[in-house]
């Protein structure tokens, strides 16, 4: 059973933990990407994050389908949140169970590092001095544009 | 013979474009290159759009060579920062 979602709402933890598992697997694996307080020298106060939701939703189940081959089973559930987040909410979640914790482990990582490489997912940092930015992200394979750089301001500061 | 489509934009585009979504006539046998060039050829904001953005044609990365046909859903993808 592959589950995937993009929502506003919170994430439940415990529920992703509960659509995996099953009595052949020995390990559970529950990751959950934080927001955090700082960045990049800067204090944060909260992340808002926008979503290609159509979009999302899909290439999130294509990343679990493809967790699938090094995980062996197809006990993935992963949630994806966007809106306006505050420091300490779980902006993803990711669970994966598996009769050994290897696999695990390796189809926990592969489903993060592929979000941030291809998840149609953009986060604005707010700081405490009321300025906000886009993260600088990751230009997504699969468009042909490797090696190009990407030159749009991120940030309102020092624009009119 | 003109083709219709419906382009998006995301994030950081569409702060600093000020819209979220236009429909845009192209004329038949136009790529996604042509409708880059269409609309940085409007000047400002538009002309902040990259030469050579990431692209989703009916929520799929697509070339910049893609022909386009009526109706298609082109989202400017701005790089992604998800997790």
């Amino acid at each position: 059973m592959i589950f995937a979602e993009v929502s506003s709402d919170p994430i439940d933890t415990a529920a992703l933990l509960a659509k995996v598992g099953s009595d052949e697997d020995g390990a559970a694996l529950l990751f959950i990407g934080v927001v955090r307080d700082h960045a990049e020298g800067r204090k944060v106060t909260g992340m808002r994050y926008d979503v290609y939701a159509e979009m999302a939703t899909e290439v999130l189940r294509e990343i679990a389908l493809e967790a699938t081959i090094p995980l062996g089973t197809d006990r993935i559930a992963v949630a994806h949140r966007f809106g306006e987040l505050k420091i300490g909410d779980i902006s993803v979640g990711i669970a994966v169970s598996s009769p050994h914790r290897a696999e695990a482990y390796e189809a926990s990582r592969f489903v993060i590092e592929e979000i941030k490489k291809r998840l149609p997912v953009w986060k604005k940092e707010h700081y405490v001095d009321g300025v906000s930015k886009w993260v600088e992200g990751t230009i997504p394979p699969g468009a042909g544009l490797e090696g190009s750089t990407h030159v749009v301001p991120l940030t309102d500061e020092g624009l009119a | 013979m003109s083709v219709p489509v419906r382009t998006l934009f995301f994030a950081v585009y569409r702060d600093r474009l000020g819209v979220s979504e236009l429909s845009i006539d192209l004329p038949s046998g136009s790529t996604v290159a042509d409708l880059v060039n269409e609309l940085r050829g409007r000047g400002a904001p538009f002309d902040m759009l990259p030469e050579k953005p990431a692209v989703a044609i009916n929520q799929i990365y697509s070339f910049l060579d893609e022909p386009l046909t009526a109706g298609d859903e082109v989202a400017f993808i701005p790089p992604v920062a998800g997790g």
